[in-house]
């Protein structure tokens, strides 16, 4: 048992940048949820709207980012955005780079998903709700906000928690541009002491045991909101 | 009552889905204080017709003026408008997400702009005259549908409204149920309410109503007073439709 003493022993050295990954696995998480679901509620509304633009807009958003590979977006911003800013303003981009594009691909990639969730959200609210609404002289934004969306978001719920937790899956992808997030942390580091087959299988237990019971509870949730 | 001002006003109204004729030139008056109960049979058009008062239901040619004011004016601020005009609904429409003091209270707050202390003594006032005091803190899903559609009143009632709107407030309960709801609106039109209420609440109509519309195929075929729609021989359809309801 060689290979796993070896292996704890340096995983007490690599704790503090693992800790550092999960963080940063984390925050890229929770911060596309956040704004997925915000630009996905958006989009969800001019989608149901009967404004033709908009319409087409958000329309053809979904499609676009449906019909493109995510590690494409992913890079497309790492490499263009930073590009097109200088190229613009002629000054270079100072902040984190990997992380601000990892956020803000996953934000918009995700933002197609979650405006298809909260549609279906939307419109499973019976339509007698927006009358009423309308009937006590709410407004359009009105009867949405204060009525609608709350309704909605509340059956949503376990779908969109769902999604996060495959987006906690794919964040690995941010592996590409370099982003030392937790999976890249372990391989890193595995790569270096030469433990790499250890440090993938613990990466793979750790994802496992956190989508697990991600999965678990976001059931559980399911059941009380459902009563 | 001939002298009291009109409140709905509806001048040859018409509306189309596509190609099918929904109503057809439907002309009514409705004074202050009159109850006017709309009946016919289904698919006659008259859920829709008591929809275009209140603008939930768009018309394309005709002309809705509620106190004065026209409905397909451009210029009418259309929420205000809803706001002074109460409706109940055929499944009661309560916010299930809110208790049922939120739901009074609710659009009082943000659509009149009334304190929360305010709405709050008004719509628990509502609450207390449905008899229902006891649930101002439950949720809708835990009252009967009777009780659910007494707050749906109380809740239209809480925004003072000119005038009530009832579309089969009755059709979705169970027949012990109906009469606590009924009460409540034989109570409010003794009041002086002005109401239209589409119904099949034959009892109801003779016991309060003013005026009986009868609606065949999307149109107005009888407008009269009460006495004359139950006693006088009527025009075939409408005779049908008694002889059905009545036995």
């Amino acid at each position: 048992m060689d290979w796993l003493t070896s292996f704890i022993q340096d995983l007490q050295l690599s704790g503090p940048a693992l800790w550092h990954g999960l963080s940063i696995t984390l925050k890229v998480v929770i911060s596309a949820t956040i704004g997925g679901v915000l630009i996905g509620t958006l989009l969800a509304l001019m989608r149901l709207s009967s404004i033709k633009v908009f319409n087409i807009f958000a329309k053809g958003y979904v499609n676009l980012f449906r019909s493109i590979p995510l590690l494409l977006v992913l890079m497309w911003f790492y490499f263009a955005v930073p590009f097109i800013y200088t190229g613009i303003t002629g000054n270079y981009l100072t902040i984190d780079t990997a992380l601000v594009s990892s956020i803000v691909a996953f934000m918009l990639f995700e933002a197609a998903y979650f405006s298809e969730i909260v549609r279906a959200g939307i419109q499973s609210i019976p339509k007698g709700q927006t009358s009423a609404a309308y009937a006590l002289g709410m407004s359009y934004s009105q009867s949405m906000r204060l009525i609608i969306l709350p309704q909605a978001f509340r059956k949503m719920t376990p779908l969109l928690l769902q999604q996060t937790i495959i987006l906690f899956q794919d964040s690995t992808m941010v592996y590409a541009i370099g982003l030392l997030d937790f999976f890249r942390t372990n391989y890193v580091r595995g790569d270096l002491m030469s433990l790499l087959t250890q440090y993938i299988i613990f990466a793979g237990l750790v994802y496992f045991t956190i989508s697990m019971i991600a999965t678990y509870a976001v059931k559980k949730l399911q059941r009380r909101l459902s009563v | 009552m001939t002298d009291a001002k009109t409140m709905i006003d509806l001048q040859n109204v018409s509306k189309w889905y596509k190609d099918f004729q929904v109503l057809t030139d439907c002309t009514t008056q409705i004074k202050q204080g009159e109850v006017v109960v709309v009946c016919g049979p289904s698919g006659s058009g008259k859920s829709t017709l008591i929809k275009t008062v209140n603008g939930l239901e768009p018309f394309q040619s005709g002309q809705i003026l509620v106190d004065g004011i026209s409905i397909n004016d451009a210029k009418t601020d259309l929420n205000k408008l809803r706001s002074r005009v109460g409706m109940v609904f055929q499944h009661f429409e309560l916010f299930p997400h809110l208790s049922i003091t939120e739901n009074l209270t609710i659009a009082q707050v943000k659509v009149l702009g009334r304190s929360e202390a305010e709405a709050k003594q008004k719509g628990l006032a509502y609450l207390e005259r449905v008899g229902l005091s006891a649930h101002a803190n439950k949720y809708p899903a835990q009252l009967s549908g009777g009780q659910q559609q007494r707050v749906a009143i109380a809740r239209a009632l809480s925004m003072d409204p000119i005038a009530m709107l009832f579309d089969e407030p009755t059709s979705a309960l169970d027949p012990e149920m109906i009469n606590e709801v009924l009460d409540v609106m034989v109570g409010l039109a003794k009041e002086g309410m002005t109401m239209m209420c589409v119904t099949h609440e034959m009892g109801f109509a003779r016991q309060v109503a003013d005026r009986v519309i009868f609606m065949d195929q999307g149109k107005i075929v009888e407008d009269c007073t009460k006495d004359e729609f139950f006693n006088t021989p009527r025009g075939e359809r409408a005779q049908q439709f008694l002889n059905k309801i009545l036995h």
